[in-house]
């Protein structure tokens, strides 16, 4: 965790500045996915009373969306305070990104406040003032508000990890866009928005699923547990299905524009054709392995051909592993990439141009022929720019052992879910699921606290694995970050911590007593 | 003039009115919602957040930002 790589600035701030946006978006992704989950399933119920008219229908949606209710008041907003942070924490890379991270930020406020605010609004005391068909429309679009402002959040963020539509403007330090459907529909949004909002649906079903078979433990609401677990379980197992396709073609754009991430994911410290997936290996969970003179992890198990069909969907496909990022490799069509070394030589041009240019720019003397000398070797190498922060090679390895066991976990509970659920609907359509030993009923409840576990897993290589970058290959955090006291940082941390920490357990409190007081039959 | 009651904007109205009077659990949502707001808005944004480069720019964000990032560059 601690950069040893800053310059002026303390590496406090770097530490304390990271962990409170981890903090805070860890916090915020607890209350995201819930609502995504409960909008397909209250979405589903409401159907059913809309296509059956039988009162039984109506009351299960009511209390789906009750719970969603209490789990939207609870996350409304707490986004918000991640923008705060960039403002303060990361002032540098707040103006670096422009308007490019302020256009998606600013259409997610206005689509999720006026579709939210409207059909919610609807959706909770329309019941006896609108036509059926408008409510369940307003059902319906108060998750698609949701949705899409998962959408723009996701495009900010892929623009982040694959920085597309825009070009870096020398006059105004900004990155500027020019062309909004490049950032908007970047594939590395697409699969991160299609992957990230399925498995919230699967959060939404392991939820579903867990009460119903509380229910059923308690021998109470009978009917309501086993058609919402129904509804659940085939949200749940379409959805991990979906989640593990989406993951393959996250996998491959990753490998594609991050392949620092895929090696620190895999431990694959060098790389090859034909690489098999990881399925177990001793990857020490607290230490940077020496992965510069290991030849692979120790007890490596892998599914032969799994990473290189992963990444490329070739069984003979070439991944580069840690090592021939770090030195430089030859694609199997005979590109190069170059070495961080190289990189890094470039990156200082780009810093110095960028610096030549601005001094010639203002300085009264030149009539525009430096500032213009500067500017075209400022555009040669600003592909590389962030690499003229890097001091050591290897301080663009991330942390390997989170990335490792952070997708192993990930995807170990995702084939789990898509077992629990098939085991689900199989008891469900063969078996009387009243009658069920108890200890049945518990491992579903159990598994709820383990479906957010999976969920943040996945932002944790999402993120982690791009370190050191804020912006990939532009920005690494350490020349994003503002000149603060460490102090004052920490400080906001705590706070951040008490006040999420009592945000969630009044959240849980009343979710609990919402479920223990259960429909209102 | 009274607004008509088969309006659309008087039906729109009470359906606002008539919802917020009869919440029940709503409430004590919405008053979980006000104190989080007012946490963010007034205690966290005015106290603790302030705007880094307004406050360190003195207006010429562009030229601030330029100086802190060739000065962070890594050293030959």
């Amino acid at each position: 965790m601690i950069n040893n790589l800053f310059l002026n600035i303390d590496a406090g701030t770097i530490d304390w500045s990271r962990a409170q946006f981890a903090l805070t978006a860890i916090y915020h992704w607890l209350f995201v996915p819930l609502t995504l989950g409960l909008a397909v399933i209250m979405g589903i119920a409401e159907t059913y009373y809309y296509r059956t008219k039988d009162e039984f229908w109506k009351e299960t949606a009511q209390f789906w969306q009750k719970l969603f209710g209490v789990n939207f008041a609870m996350g409304v907003a707490t986004g918000l305070i991640l923008e705060f942070e960039f403002g303060t924490n990361w002032s540098n890379y707040s103006w670096f990104v422009g308007d490019i991270f302020g256009a998606p930020l600013a259409v997610e406020g206005i689509v999720a406040f006026f579709m939210e605010s409207t059909f919610v609004a609807v959706m909770y005391f329309g019941w006896k003032k609108v036509s059926p068909g408008f409510h369940l429309a307003s059902t319906w679009l108060t998750g698609l508000g949701a949705t899409i402002s998962a959408w723009w959040i996701l495009v900010a963020n892929a623009w982040m990890q694959y920085p597309v539509g825009c070009e870096f403007n020398p006059d105004t330090m900004r990155n500027e866009m020019v062309s909004f459907a490049e950032v908007a529909l970047s594939p590395f949004a697409v699969s991160k928005f299609c992957h990230t909002v399925t498995s919230a649906w699967i959060i939404g079903a392991i939820f579903c699923v867990g009460v119903c078979c509380w229910y059923l433990m308690k021998k109470r609401h009978t009917k309501l547990a086993i058609e919402s677990m129904r509804i659940g379980a085939w949200v749940g197992l379409v959805a991990a299905l979906l989640a593990a396709a989406t993951g393959h073609k996250s996998g491959m754009d990753v490998a594609e524009v991050q392949p620092m991430k895929l090696a620190a994911m895999e431990a694959l410290y060098n790389g090859g054709t034909e690489q098999g997936l990881t399925a177990i290996a001793w990857v020490n969970p607290f230490c940077q392995p020496d992965y510069q003179n290991e030849e692979a992890a120790p007890l490596k198990i892998d599914i032969p051909y799994g990473l290189s069909i992963m990444a490329t969907n070739d069984p003979k496909g070439f991944v580069p592993g840690i090592n021939d990022i770090l030195n430089g490799y030859t694609r199997p069509d005979g590109t190069v990439e170059p070495s961080i070394d190289e990189k890094i030589e470039r990156g200082k041009k780009a810093i110095q141009a960028l610096a030549g240019y601005r001094q010639a720019k203002f300085a009264s003397s030149d009539n525009g022929e430096i500032a213009a000398a500067h500017l075209k070797v400022l555009q040669e190498n600003m592909q590389y720019f962030g690499y003229g922060y890097i001091k050591d090679k290897n301080d663009i390895v991330p942390f390997i052992p989170v990335n490792f066991w952070a997708f192993r976990i990930m995807v170990g509970l995702g084939c789990l879910f898509i077992l629990f659920f098939a085991a689900i609907l199989f008891a469900l359509w063969k078996k009387d699921v009243t009658t069920l030993p108890k200890w049945h009923y518990w491992v579903a409840i159990l598994l709820i606290p383990l479906g957010y576990i999976g969920s943040e897993c996945g932002w944790l290589v999402a993120e982690f694995g791009r370190q050191p970058w804020t912006i990939q290959d532009m920005l690494p955090t350490w020349a994003a970050v503002s000149d603060l006291d460490s102090g004052s940082v920490a400080l906001t941390f705590f706070l951040f911590l008490i006040l999420f920490s009592t945000m969630l357990a009044v959240e849980i409190n009343i979710l609990l007593k919402q479920i223990k007081k259960g429909p209102s039959l | 003039m009274p607004m008509r009651k088969d309006s659309f904007l008087y039906r729109a109205y009470h359906l606002y009115a008539d919802g917020f009077r009869s919440m029940q659990l709503g409430r004590t949502l919405w008053a979980i919602i006000l104190i989080k707001l007012f946490i963010i808005f007034v205690v966290l944004k005015l106290f603790f957040f302030p705007n880094f480069l307004k406050t360190h720019a003195e207006g010429d964000e562009a030229g601030f930002v330029a100086t802190e990032l060739t000065d962070r560059a890594a050293p030959d």
